[in-house]
């Protein structure tokens, strides 16, 4: 979706203003540690992927989006799923007492302590088998295509029919669009490098590139 | 910040709207056996003391003092991380990139807040925010800037969008002065900053002072 999450080359926000490293705590509010800490624990329950809980975020009406502050948008994307798959009332959010429980395979499926605790904490593959060749190498003169699907994408609107390099191949890895979808499929992704003034016009600085990655169905040949 | 949390009262007083709000959802996550109090404490724990930029600071040190690390870091980075134990969600796959006299690396997620959570822990708030992800791929050179950053003409800047799942993190450049330097000393001048590529690690001189 061309949402407003996709902020690549946006102006009107105003300066970067960055805390002292080192003053800033992990988090701001304790109440953004538990968020933090249930989005977590709660997407690990197989319910939904890492691209489905973005969606939910992106889909925030733009003004909210901007305006909430970041964990205040993650409590917002985790109410919606858990709405949405009927795991929890608006009543129930409202009260916060359950007034119906949550099927008994989905909580056998709670994260335990120990896996909190001791490596590999709590990691995902991302990668799947490759069903065809690529159809891309490094070196590949690639343009990324211009597609604006109405759904979850990781293509930015900042490199749609703009022209690059392939860099690396990363192998095939779960498609975002799909992925969103709750379909899992791999497809070849790849890291490819974009000139500034090709991406930005002629005010660009020109000795600066921008390397996105990009998945095969993004990309199509360029001469 | 929006105005649901109005300032017309101290933090001793009664909670917020939104503390309210999680400590509903927290509560009843719970008694839905959907989440395990223990398992929220721990993991929050986790990502508050122990998974941090300390890690991130090991890792180039080590690079800086040892070539054959450095070689493996370069080539095969989950792997040369995970050899110092640290193995955990978003590392699962990375690439780290080394700011050279020629080139210097900035990473950003235009997208969302895609970071290293393993060897940086969780980003700070400006690189989650709309002015660092709208500006860092357009006007890389100003964004560098607000963090007294000023590179030579010469020197190519990269930026990485980390759109996909895979994690990027900047190798600084060495600095001088710093013959014969151990890792922990080393690892002193390692910043978090610099490991994003906003800056260069900490000067000899800079660090003594500090």
């Amino acid at each position: 979706m061309n949402g407003v999450h996709d902020l690549g080359g946006m102006d009107g926000f105003g300066p970067v203003e960055p805390e002292p490293e080192g003053e800033e705590p992990v988090f701001h509010a304790a109440w953004e540690g538990r968020v933090y800490g249930l989005t977590r624990l709660i997407g690990r329950l197989g319910l939904w992927n890492l691209d489905t809980a973005r969606h939910a975020r992106e889909r925030q009406r733009p003004a909210d989006y901007l305006a909430r502050s970041y964990y205040e948008s993650w409590l917002a994307g985790l109410e919606t799923q858990l709405t949405e798959r009927g795991l929890v009332s608006p009543d129930e959010l409202r009260s916060g007492e359950a007034s119906f429980p949550a099927p008994a395979e989905v909580a056998a499926r709670a994260v335990r302590p120990e896996q909190v605790r001791a490596a590999p904490i709590m990691t995902t593959r991302y990668t799947r088998p490759e069903s065809a060749p690529p159809r891309f190498a490094p070196g590949d003169l690639v343009r990324a295509r211009n597609r604006h699907p109405r759904g979850h994408t990781r293509e930015p609107r900042y490199v749609r029919g703009k022209a690059g390099v392939v860099r690396e191949h990363y192998g095939a890895q779960v498609y975002p669009d799909l992925s969103a979808e709750g379909v899992d499929e791999g497809r070849h992704l790849y890291s490819v490098r974009f000139e500034a003034r090709e991406l930005w016009g002629e005010s660009a600085n020109p000795n600066a590139a921008v390397y996105v990655d990009l998945w095969e169905d993004y990309l199509e040949p360029a001469s | 910040m929006p105005d649901n949390h109005r300032h017309d009262h101290d933090h001793t007083e009664p909670p917020s709207d939104i503390e309210l709000r999680v400590k509903a959802l927290e509560s009843l996550l719970i008694e839905k056996g959907l989440v395990g109090a223990e398992s929220l404490d721990a993991l929050v724990d986790l990502y508050e003391d122990k998974i941090g930029p300390a890690n991130g600071k090991r890792v180039v040190a080590r690079a800086w003092a040892d070539a054959d690390f450095k070689r493996r870091l370069l080539a095969e980075p989950v792997e040369a991380v995970a050899s110092m134990g640290y193995v955990a969600a978003q590392g699962e796959q990375m690439r780290v990139v080394e700011n050279t006299d020629g080139a210097h690396n900035l990473v950003v997620c235009t997208l969302c807040s895609c970071y290293p959570w393993p060897l940086l822990g969780l980003p700070p708030v400006w690189y989650k925010s709309a002015p660092y992800r709208a500006q860092a791929v357009a006007d890389p050179r100003g964004v560098l800037r607000r963090f007294g950053t000023e590179l030579p003409e010469e020197t190519e800047v990269r930026v990485w969008d980390s759109t996909s799942e895979m994690r990027y993190l900047v190798l600084p450049q060495r600095p001088d002065g710093t013959d014969g330097w151990d890792e922990e000393r080393l690892a002193s001048l390692v910043t978090r900053n610099s490991m994003i590529g906003v800056e260069p690690a900490r000067a000899p001189e800079e660090a003594s002072v500090r």
